[in-house]
């Protein structure tokens, strides 16, 4: 047991240097760049003057390392700065968005991871036949349609023309959950539709992987049935890889989301990163950047940590 | 050799896009920037696919924006491709540190969702072309990197790579003409999956509005331009992203079939 405990340890502390380094990263790439923040706020019009000032009240003078430390210690203890644009702070404006975004994250996942697996299974069960042979198909379109492309044809049918479900979808404060379900309708189903078949194409994979083992055949030759083998004898030694699929499909998720809110105009974190790059918020970018990347990161350190701990063989490095 | 009929699909839509995208300038009817009709016409005989937001000609649109999008992604692929391929290579030769700081340095970029490092690399630049180019063609480069690395290091132990070091050869001739020559299939594979990569992300920061810059328009933007008339039922914005649809699955049925064909290949010889 305290091999796994130290193993974990391990990487939560990867994670965390990891983490670090990305902020570095991140920071480098809005400073050290050929482009001035003060320049790109006042235009390339703007006076010497007005420059010289502006550098000075947002510490540009400052060498780089200095200005990195001031910023990280203002993440650590919560404070993510004022945005240049409207002087509002971020911490404050995220804290709403985040709580959005996580609601349409959380709705689009208990709908996909689900309806993966089911399907993910289905494949098994027919593997070669119609049903599997349709679900590769749908696999390879699906990985090259934009989301654009799907939430547009959705609002199009089911916004429009049906009229369904609403276009646009706007949650606010007074709302019931099943207004707010309502109105997220659609941008959910473009999420789903977007993780799905990666999570069904690698849960019926790592069920196959399975399948090969003679312990299946030993069941398959008492004459238990198909989807009792699948079931009770091949699905729980394919959870640890499906769980690690399910982790990196909710990582693409958070990303996927950026743009789904852009289509669907939704309150969310991903709105107020791209309306921000457009300003060139350089410290909003920073702030919703580094957060998008520490959810990434973080939901992919979960996969790792969920394959040790559920697969014994990885926890005796060769 | 026979070629599949979904590989036969693929191989000529992408031609045919490739083959309009050269040929914008002659076959386009009007021009790119003139505005020869009312705001959202339906398609008539003079607009066959109708006009846009601001009374274009959407056929010419999309015969230009097509242009831009796979020039920009073939150029941002190659690049990442020369990139990534090169330094995967050094990496797996030389080894070491040289291959320690670099395989850390990618993981730690791709740590970082692409699109989100774009978007904060991009707030601060001023967005052109060739800068879309290079942001593209590094960040997918990681990836091209990795899978050359793992190519090359597998070649690099073969007992004729061993023959020529002990020849005399140097790092660069290994390279071009050991190493190179052996990994051809599998990076030619994976080409058009980068490209569907370049092709869907160009798409993506155009769309919102971090691509390519008016006038100019690429199909990601031509999404952007058309996309209010969604709501009043008018489809000129499903038009440009069906045609993203369209390309990127062409491309991927004929990857998916230089895939399958240069595994098969390998196991031939490997036996």
């Amino acid at each position: 047991m305290s091999a796994i405990v130290k193993l974990v340890a391990q990487r939560l502390a990867l994670g965390l240097l990891l983490l670090l380094a990305v902020s570095v990263l991140i920071f480098a790439g809005t400073q050290i760049l050929p482009g001035d923040v003060a320049q790109s706020i006042l235009g390339q019009s703007a006076t010497p003057t007005a420059l010289a000032n502006l550098r000075e009240e947002l510490g540009l003078n400052d060498p780089a390392w200095l200005r990195y430390l001031r910023w990280l210690g203002g993440v650590l203890t919560g404070d993510l700065g004022t945005a240049l644009s409207n002087g509002q702070d971020i911490s404050e404006a995220i804290g709403r968005r985040l709580g959005n975004t996580l609601f349409l994250a959380f709705w689009a996942a208990a709908v996909a991871v689900p309806l993966a697996i089911t399907l993910g299974l289905v494949a098994v069960r027919y593997r070669n036949r119609w049903p599997d042979r349709l679900i590769s198909g749908l696999t390879l379109a699906s990985i090259s349609l934009p989301e654009f492309f799907i939430g547009y044809v959705l609002i199009f049918f089911f916004g429009v023309k049906l009229r369904w479900f609403p276009s646009v979808a706007t949650v606010y404060d007074g709302m019931s959950l099943w207004e707010k379900l309502n109105a997220i309708a659609l941008p959910v189903t473009v999420l789903t539709l977007v993780v799905l078949a990666h999570m069904m194409r690698m849960t019926r994979a790592a069920i196959l992987n399975v399948m090969q083992s003679a312990y299946i055949e030993t069941a398959e030759l008492k004459g238990l049935g198909q989807f009792r083998v699948i079931f009770r004898h091949a699905f729980p030694n394919a959870i640890a890889p499906i769980v690690n699929v399910v982790m990196i499909n909710l990582a693409y998720l958070v990303v996927g989301v950026v743009v789904v809110e852009v289509i669907f105009v939704y309150p969310g974190m991903g709105q107020y990163l791209v309306d921000h790059v457009a300003k060139r918020d350089v410290p909003v970018v920073q702030a919703t950047g580094l957060i998008f990347a520490a959810v990434y990161i973080g939901l992919n350190l979960v996969a790792d940590i969920v394959a040790i701990v559920s697969n014994p063989r990885l926890r005796h490095p060769k | 050799m026979r070629i599949p009929v979904s590989a036969l699909i693929g191989l000529f839509f992408t031609g045919l896009f490739f083959l309009t995208a050269i040929l914008a300038p002659w076959i386009a009817p009007y021009g790119m920037a003139e505005v020869v009709g009312n705001v959202w016409e339906p398609p008539s005989d003079r607009f066959w696919l109708g006009t846009d937001n601001i009374g274009r000609d959407l056929l010419t649109r999309m015969i230009w924006g097509g242009r831009t999008t796979i020039f920009i992604a073939t150029l941002a692929t190659v690049l990442s491709f020369a990139l990534g391929a090169f330094l995967g290579f050094m990496a797996a030769v030389i080894g070491g540190w040289v291959d320690q700081a670099l395989s850390r340095f990618v993981d730690l970029v791709m740590s970082i969702p692409p699109l989100i490092f774009a978007l904060v690399v991009l707030s601060v630049m001023e967005v052109t072309t060739p800068v879309l180019i290079l942001v593209m063609g590094l960040l997918d480069s990681t990836r091209v990197y990795r899978l050359s690395r793992a190519v090359a290091a597998d070649i690099n132990v073969m007992d004729f790579v061993e023959a020529a070091r002990l020849r005399g050869e140097g790092r660069g001739w290994i390279i071009f003409h050991e190493i190179l020559p052996n990994a051809l299939s599998p990076l030619v594979a994976e080409l058009g999956l980068r490209f569907i990569f370049a092709v869907l992300f160009l798409s993506t920061l155009s769309f919102l509005g971090l691509g390519v810059q008016p006038p100019a328009s690429d199909w990601g933007g031509m999404v952007k331009e058309n996309k209010e008339g969604i709501v009043f039922g008018i489809w000129a914005a499903l038009v440009p992203a069906g045609a993203i649809a369209a390309l990127a699955i062409s491309v991927n049925l004929v990857a998916d079939w230089v895939l399958n064909r240069t595994s098969d290949l390998k196991g031939g010889r490997g036996g």
